[in-house]
């Protein structure tokens, strides 16, 4: 271990740019106001992200769009909540590297980036992992078919190119996206549009005791929202079914008609896109890769780094803001990044205890007033049940086309786990490295063996987290090589 | 889980030596228990290369060199019988394997190994191609690459379904897998022997220790030694390549899927299984060197294993002299030596025996050593 | 099929196997594909089907392309260019099998 720990100190050094005091990933509403704040509070910053624009999924292109009234117009107020946070990240002095990827967090708090092409490692004292959500995988029969997009897709299409969907487009899912995006579609002009709401009008009777707590705090705007939204798409006459299940999609090339089931019947519509949404779940590669501690949330039917007060990770320095640590929206979101910056700057000097306590306090406060609708959104709209449990010959791993039933068949022959689940049918080991199977994999091996998802586990995370190529991690390899000697002397 | 029935084997550990006793036992008409851990246990299995590599095995330690071409000459049909018998497509090819040499001193050094192999009176073909000779068969060689030793005895295979299919085949020939059955004590009873697990008592009229690491602390339970430690192998893997290499190499492979397997090193980690950046530099430069071409091709992962080590490399196996009946099995070739594991060793013990050809590695040999 | 809500001026053409494609400023390369009508970005590695983006935010690797001679490329991540040369992936990627120096 020794002489490695050496030699990787060597290479960390050689290849570690800039010290800095916190390093920032992602540019959402987490991550712009983590930055902001730790610059603003003398620290020195820098943010990163993957995408060519601040601003992360939800507020995707938001400095072009702000400007660009009709697109503006459609997308709506809240999205347009973007606007001054990318201002602040802008004013705060933070550095912002767009189109940099992660793709190694190291324990010493360095973090290892591609940009333009060449591969850095950059540390820092403090960490902020601000990677936001990704939309739960939904896995249904002719789910891989071009012209199937998961609804959070569609509109980063809007978002990023003032795109929608021509043809009939036909919605399916259920959750506060879903309906905003159908709204969102019927402003920018979709005439042929079908919603098939794959909600259970059961579960509402189990939200209404969480109800009262929901009009509390911000959440009756929340509400208010769903309401306006729901009213919106009523009044403009969208075919709206209810209560639909069993989803499957048809085509050779392209998907070409929707199959489901509605009120006990079987229906069938012919269409050209379809949009599937199911909700939104933490992105845990780097958390998962780190080895973090993870805990299930059944509320939330996903998992989630186990976080301490202001987003601490169990790793010194390294903390956790906004969705990816647990769904909690776009504003508790930025006020989560304002929290985990105002205990790095106290934890580095740079802010006063008690300066911080008080401010942090008001955060959690305003942050507070975000979540209490969260529990019943949650139960109103929980994944429905046939993603967890797909047919047996759904694909569930897209990169490597195996099916639910493959996942089933190896758990019989003894299989007890996810890892093991991979070594045995290279589920999850394609290019996405598991991030649209993981979720649904946990799901099947749980339900078959009668365990908790907490217990079933989920997939060890490998790095590189995000594509590097061979050679260039070869090109790092400068300063000679004491380990290939021996390596071509024991192959075995 | 427990039903009182005594099995006629026991094998502690559902790695690649234990499934392959197991699979081999069975074979034969035996009643077996494999026991193995759950989903996150060291796996030595995940960590493999997936070579089956001869040229060069066991220079200078005779019963290992012929032990090892024993299983070499035995691949062919024991990869036969294991897809005969469980219709998994282990990934199997044999089209020889070639070390590659970047320089004339390395060149000599594996010309020396081909002799000491001769004069060993060692049965495999090991042929010495200078540069010419190498293009001719691997046209896309690298410029500093300047020959390679070649042997056609060499093979590969997935690793990972090659334990798949073991454990299949066992299940198929009415043996049973117990997962999550970790064993924490063992002991032996008038008759046999019980397994304390995780999952209830387990008991045999024999049993073998096939547990890896885990094998260090089970096997003095039973008057067993097993001196073993961990030695950290880093592997990376690729996106799928359409077919580009055929052969064999011993530090970069292509699979059946397409993907190039970029390995391994040799660390002393402890039980640590993280990767670092600098094993990825150094194995992807030497990968690199070999072919150039594959430095545009996107790493999908890096992961660090555990390799089993004995004190001198070589394997150990032996039967209590305490009590009869109860075998200890460790090597770190777990798929070199795996056909004779399954078609030699595994039918052996579930007679109660150990062949002749591995008499020479009892544990006991390192007490020598010591004094 | 995708349609702009409003045309705006072209920023640029990439040429996607053979064919010119316009695209606006702040595209992506999947962003501008789709929005000229292109369906099939890649063919599986497993069974040639055809795939396309299904994340449009880098998750999915669905949206795999040819960039300017590079492979593999995600469409959805990269900036759409003037003079770009993109080209469906066909199956996994292909190396040449003949060295530089003979």
């Amino acid at each position: 271990m020794t002489a490695d720990r050496m030699d990787t100190d060597h290479i960390a050094a050689d290849r570690t740019s800039h010290d800095w005091d916190a390093v920032v990933i992602g540019t959402g509403p987490a991550g712009m106001a983590a930055a902001a704040a730790l610059a603003e509070g003398g620290a020195r910053t820098l943010v990163v992200d993957e995408q060519p624009e601040i601003g992360g999924q939800i507020y995707r292109a938001i400095e072009r769009n702000r400007n660009h009234s009709r697109l503006a117009r459609i997308l709506g107020a809240d999205y347009l909540r973007g606007a001054p946070l990318a201002e602040r990240l802008r004013a705060s002095g933070a550095e912002i590297s767009l189109g940099t990827l992660v793709w190694r967090i190291d324990e010493e708090r360095g973090v290892w980036i591609r940009r333009h092409g060449a591969i850095e490692r950059v540390s820092a004292r403090a960490v902020v992992l601000a990677t936001g959500a990704m939309e739960r995988p939904v896995p249904t029969p002719g789910w891989t078919l071009p012209g199937v997009m998961g609804i959070g897709a569609l509109q980063i299409a809007l978002k990023s190119g003032g795109l929608v969907p021509a043809g009939r487009l036909v919605l399916a899912g259920s959750g506060p996206l879903f309906l905003l995006f159908a709204r969102q579609c019927l402003a920018a002009g979709v005439r042929d549009m079908v919603l098939l709401d794959t909600s259970d009008s059961t579960h509402l009777l189990g939200g209404l005791p969480l109800l009262p707590r929901a009009l509390t705090g911000e959440g009756w705007r929340y509400l208010l929202k769903g309401a306006g939204l729901l009213a919106a798409l009523r009044r403009a006459g969208v075919p709206f079914y209810r209560g639909v299940r069993d989803i499957a999609l048809e085509g050779e090339r392209h998907v070409t008609a929707i199959r489901f089931v509605h009120r006990g019947g079987a229906a069938r519509l012919a269409c050209d896109t379809v949009g599937l949404h199911e909700g939104v779940i933490p992105q845990q590669q780097i958390t998962r890769s780190l080895g973090c501690a993870h805990e299930f949330n059944p509320a939330q039917g996903s998992f989630r780094p186990v976080l301490g007060a202001s987003g601490t990770t169990d790793l010194p320095g390294i903390h956790v803001a906004g969705d990816a640590g647990g769904i909690i929206g776009a504003q508790a979101s930025a006020h989560d990044g304002n929290i985990a910056a105002l205990a790095i700057l106290r934890d580095i000097g740079r802010l006063a205890p008690e300066a911080a306590e008080r401010r942090i306090a008001a955060e959690t406060r305003a942050r507070h007033a975000h979540l209490t609708v969260r529990p019943f959104l949650d139960r109103l709209y929980p994944p429905r049940a046939e993603i967890l449990a797909p047919a047996d010959d759904t694909v569930i791993c897209r990169c490597e086309n195996v099916t639910a039933g493959a996942l089933r068949e190896a758990v019989g022959r003894g299989v007890t786990g996810p890892n093991q689940a991979k070594a045995f049918l290279r589920c999850g080991m394609g290019p996405c490295q598991g991030r649209l199977c993981g979720p649904t994999a946990t799901a099947i091996i749980a339900a078959a063996t009668h365990r908790s998802p907490e217990e079933t586990g989920y997939y060890r995370v490998r790095t590189p987290l995000k594509p590097v190529t061979v050679g260039e991690l070869a090109g790092l390899a400068d300063h000679g090589a004491p380990n290939a000697e021996r390596n071509r002397e024991r192959p075995s | 889980m427990t039903t009182g029935r005594q099995h006629d084997l026991i094998v502690v550990g559902g790695g690649l030596i234990g499934s392959a006793i197991a699979w081999g036992a069975a074979r034969t008409g035996a009643d077996v228990a494999l026991l193995d851990e759950g989903d996150v246990a060291h796996r030595a299995a995940r960590g493999n290369f997936g070579l089956v590599w001869l040229q060069g095995k066991g220079v200078g330690a005779p019963a290992y060199m012929h032990w090892s071409l024993r299983a070499g000459h035995l691949w062919r049909d024991f990869a036969q019988a294991l897809v005969d018998e469980t219709g998994i497509d282990i990934g199997w090819s044999q089209p020889g394997g070639l070390q590659f040499c970047f320089s004339e001193t390395e060149l000599d050094a594996r010309r020396r190994v081909a002799a000491a192999t001769r004069a060993d009176g060692g049965d495999i073909e090991i042929e010495i191609l200078d540069r010419a000779a190498l293009l001719e068969r691997v046209p896309a060689i690298g410029p500093q690459v300047v020959g390679a030793s070649y042997s056609l005895l060499d093979s590969h295979v997935s690793p990972l379904y090659l334990l798949r299919a073991l454990q299949q085949g066992l299940q198929t020939r009415g043996g049973t897998y117990f997962p999550t059955a970790r064993v924490s004590a063992l002991r032996a009873e008038p008759g046999g022997f019980a397994a304390d697990t995780a999952r209830g008592v387990v008991r045999g009229r024999r049993i073998v220790i096939a547990a890896g690491l885990g094998a260090a602390a089970l096997a003095p339970q039973l008057g067993l030694s097993m001196p073993v430690r961990p030695e950290r192998g880093q592997i990376i893997v690729t996106e799928r390549v359409k077919p580009f290499f055929s052969y064999v190499g011993s530090g970069v492979r292509q699979t059946a899927e397409g993907s190039f397997l970029i390995g391994s090193s040799h660390e002393e980690a402890g039980f640590s299984e993280e990767t670092d950046v600098t094993t990825a530099a150094t194995l992807c430069a030497a990968a690199v060197r070999a072919f150039p071409q594959i430095a545009d091709v996107n790493v999908v992962r890096q992961w660090g294993s555990l390799r089993v080590m004995t004190p001198d490399g070589k394997p150990i196996y032996e039967e209590s002299q305490r009590h009869p009946g109860a075998f200890a099995a460790t090597c770190h070739s777990g798929v070199t030596l795996c056909s004779a594991h399954a078609f030699v060793l595994g039918p052996a013990i579930a007679t109660g025996t150990l062949p002749d050809a591995v008499a020479c590695f009892r544990s006991d040999r390192f007490d020598v050593q010591a004094h | 099929m995708f349609r702009r809500i409003e045309p705006a001026p072209a920023a640029g053409t990439l040429v996607f196997d053979g064919r010119s494609i316009a695209f606006q400023a702040g595209d992506s390369v999947a962003t501008a594909l789709i929005a000229a009508g292109v369906e099939r970005f890649r063919d599986h590695p497993r069974d040639a089907a055809p795939r396309a983006p299904y994340c449009m935010m880098g998750v999915c690797f669905e949206c795999l392309v040819e960039i300017d001679g590079r492979q593999n490329q995600q469409a959805c991540l990269i900036p759409a260019r003037d003079g770009m040369v993109v080209h469906v992936q066909t199956g996994a990627r292909q190396i040449p099998e003949r060295g530089h120096d003979r």
